[in-house]
């Protein structure tokens, strides 16, 4: 039986710009079970750090609906939308910016474990804390230490433990080891994943690093341009990619491998405006198999075997 | 392409563009010493792309204004070595000889195109700045060959006029390439040209640079963190932890038949796309304090194979091969292997 946790359907997010509106999230929809990753991969300007954010209301979406554990996110007052945010957490790219030069360790983290409330006294706020520092591997002699006293690997830990600290539910990972050197990158993931099969969590993992995606993600949404283009399982995505756009980006990872095979589709141009854009596959302009069908309207997403699913005209069966 | 003269191929197809000898530097501060380059060696021969390998910290950048003698003194000292770019001291030139070689011939890339380039001047002058300074030719002429080689980084040449905010990133750094090209410089410095790049951007640079190494002959020095870059495009690679080289060889050497530890632990760190269910093997612990190396093997703390030993000893170059030195001092022992196992070519 399955465990939906998470259900998006038709999310928007338009900005107003002086050129026009600008669609940053156009028209996303996915559901997430309890205990799974999703990835989100896609480039710069696409739209996958405005979706993470509209699904925690960070951001106000234009439209669309957001079901977290059997509530409407969207119809919450500012009350109401505090305390569910306890379910939902989000961990930053930068742990350099997104912590607060002026707190210790012990204060960052002390910071979010009141929130929930559980524990009252300083000496078991305290003892929460040590217990969170070691869930994420901090050593304790770092309670009192200033981030700028850390590396950029313990800073991200310190993110993890002030996001665990609220008992979340669902993890909003926004592209949370892209800023760290290789070894201590693996270190964090093993760590993600070690903590989700302990404490069940759902993540939504936002990246543009495929073989990252590819190693942390049950499933995997392609997006372009706002849009999603295609969404699998990730061994189907990564063994059977439909989309011209998904094809050259898993073209495009480098191989760390002598002589790896280089059958690489480049893209012609560059992505186009995401002001007003036309009704029509916003890949069109820049895809090698692009028809008059392209060009006349968007194509739907549509289910081609279960669970994978493509946005391309040019796929019909 | 015609019209940029190829002046690289001329150079005797054997002897090394750049030779660096027991390069060390250091940046004094006012309690401290940072060990940022130690006593490194280094050969490039003509149209070769050597892939300088190692994370934040470990040196790379030091080493690259190095070659250019733009170390920043104070607080940078270059404590002894020696830089021979084309068989000359490029560490014993005057500011006026200095000015002579770079941007035409040594130049380097920066990893963030969107800092490097003046936003007060059209693309088009800023590739032209180069030439003019560096040519003797008119400011039309410049201007005609700042076209040539924005078509050479494919940019239509209609776009010289616009300035940098009116291109995307990827193009940016095209620009700058373009730059760092202009005077068809016999090495080229590229520091993580990619990294501030999407994926298929990356694929359209590198593609790009590949397609220059066989057009002008033009030997690089491309310094990443990300070995899958390093598999398509380098010839030869050095890893570097901690301000040393501590392996070093053709490709094939150094990522088929690994010996240092601290490459293995790399290899261990990135998740394999081809089997998504492997485990990642992180290197435990971090990098050490530069202002506090040890006076062995700065990786022994980390190092799953460190003897009592390796803490005091220092490492001396251990050659596997004409070209695949490693710097560990494990290899004493005959027997001595990692767990990564070699790869049939």
């Amino acid at each position: 039986m399955s465990d939906t946790i998470l259900q998006v359907t038709g999310l928007k997010k338009y900005f107003r710009t002086p050129r026009g509106l600008l669609h940053a999230v156009d028209d996303i929809s996915f559901s997430l079970e309890r205990g799974k990753t999703l990835g989100i991969v896609g480039e710069s300007g696409c739209g996958k750090s405005t979706t993470g954010r509209c699904i925690l209301r960070l951001i106000e979406p234009t439209a669309g609906s957001v079901i977290f554990d059997g509530e409407e996110v969207m119809g919450l007052n500012a009350a109401q939308l505090r305390r569910r945010r306890a379910d939902m957490q989000i961990i930053f790219q930068d742990p350099f910016s997104s912590l607060n030069p002026r707190y210790t360790v012990m204060q960052t983290i002390a910071e979010a474990v009141k929130v929930r409330g559980r524990h009252r006294t300083e000496a078991e706020i305290e003892r929460r804390v040590l217990e969170l520092m070691e869930t994420v591997g901090l050593a304790e002699r770092l309670i009192n230490s200033y981030p700028h006293e850390l590396d950029g690997g313990r800073r991200q830990r310190i993110g993890i433990a002030r996001a665990l600290a609220v008992e979340p539910k669902l993890i909003v990972c926004d592209e949370p080891v892209s800023a760290l050197d290789v070894s201590i990158q693996a270190q964090i993931l093993n760590l993600l994943r070690q903590l989700q099969k302990k404490l069940n969590l759902t993540y939504i993992f936002i990246t543009h690093d495929l073989a990252v995606v590819n190693h942390i993600s049950d499933e995997i949404m392609v997006m372009y341009l706002g849009q999603t283009v295609e969404k699998a399982p990730t061994e189907e995505l990564f063994a059977h990619p439909i989309h011209p756009y998904t094809k050259s980006l898993l073209s495009a990872i480098p191989i760390p491998r002598v002589g790896a095979s280089k059958n690489r589709i480049l893209i012609r141009g560059e992505v186009s405006s995401p002001v007003d854009p036309p009704n029509e596959c916003r890949f069109a302009t820049r895809c090698d198999f692009c028809t008059d069908r392209c060009t006349a309207a968007s194509p739907p997403l549509r289910e081609v075997s279960p669970g994978h699913f493509v946005a391309c005209c040019n796929f019909s069966s | 392409m015609s019209q940029i003269e190829n002046k690289a191929a001329n150079a005797p197809e054997n002897d090394p563009i750049l030779d660096i000898r027991d390069l060390t530097v250091h940046y004094v501060l006012e309690d401290d010493c940072v060990e940022a380059v130690n006593d490194i060696s280094l050969q490039l021969k003509k149209g070769r792309i050597l892939g300088l390998v190692g994370e934040t910290g470990a040196g790379k950048t030091s080493t690259a204004l190095a070659i250019q003698n733009l170390i920043p003194s104070p607080p940078g000292v270059i404590k002894s070595g020696q830089v021979l770019l084309n068989g000359r001291d490029v560490l014993k030139m005057s500011t006026k000889e200095l000015e002579a070689i770079r941007g035409k011939d040594v130049s380097m890339i920066f990893q963030d195109p969107m800092t490097s380039l003046n936003p007060v001047f059209t693309v088009g002058e800023q590739i032209a700045e180069s030439i003019r300074l560096h040519e003797n030719c008119s400011d039309r002429e410049a201007l005609e060959r700042a076209g040539d080689m924005l078509e050479l980084v494919r940019i239509p040449r209609e776009r010289a006029v616009e300035y940098p905010h009116q291109f995307s990133g990827g193009m940016k750094q095209r620009v700058a390439i373009a730059i760092a090209l202009a005077c068809n410089p016999h090495l080229l410095l590229a520091d993580e040209p990619t990294t501030a790049l999407d994926v298929t951007i990356q694929a359209q640079v590198l593609d790009m640079m590949l397609d220059l190494k066989r057009q002008l002959g033009t030997s690089m020095i491309f310094i990443t963190h990300d070995l899958g870059i390093v598999a398509e495009i380098c010839d030869e690679v050095a890893v570097m932890y901690a301000g040393r080289i501590i392996e070093r060889g053709t490709l094939e050497e150094v990522f088929n038949r690994t010996r240092h530890p601290y490459t293995e632990g790399l290899f261990n760190s990135i998740p394999d796309i081809g089997d998504r269910k492997a485990e990642l093997r992180p290197i435990p612990g971090l990098m050490p304090d530069p202002t506090k190396l040890p006076k062995g093997c700065a990786f022994a703390p980390r190092c799953p194979y460190s003897r009592p030993e390796c803490i005091d000893t220092p490492q001396t170059e251990r050659m596997f091969s004409p070209t695949h030195g490693v710097r560990c001092s494990a290899y004493a022992d005959p027997a001595f292997r990692i767990a990564r196992k070699e790869i049939e070519a």
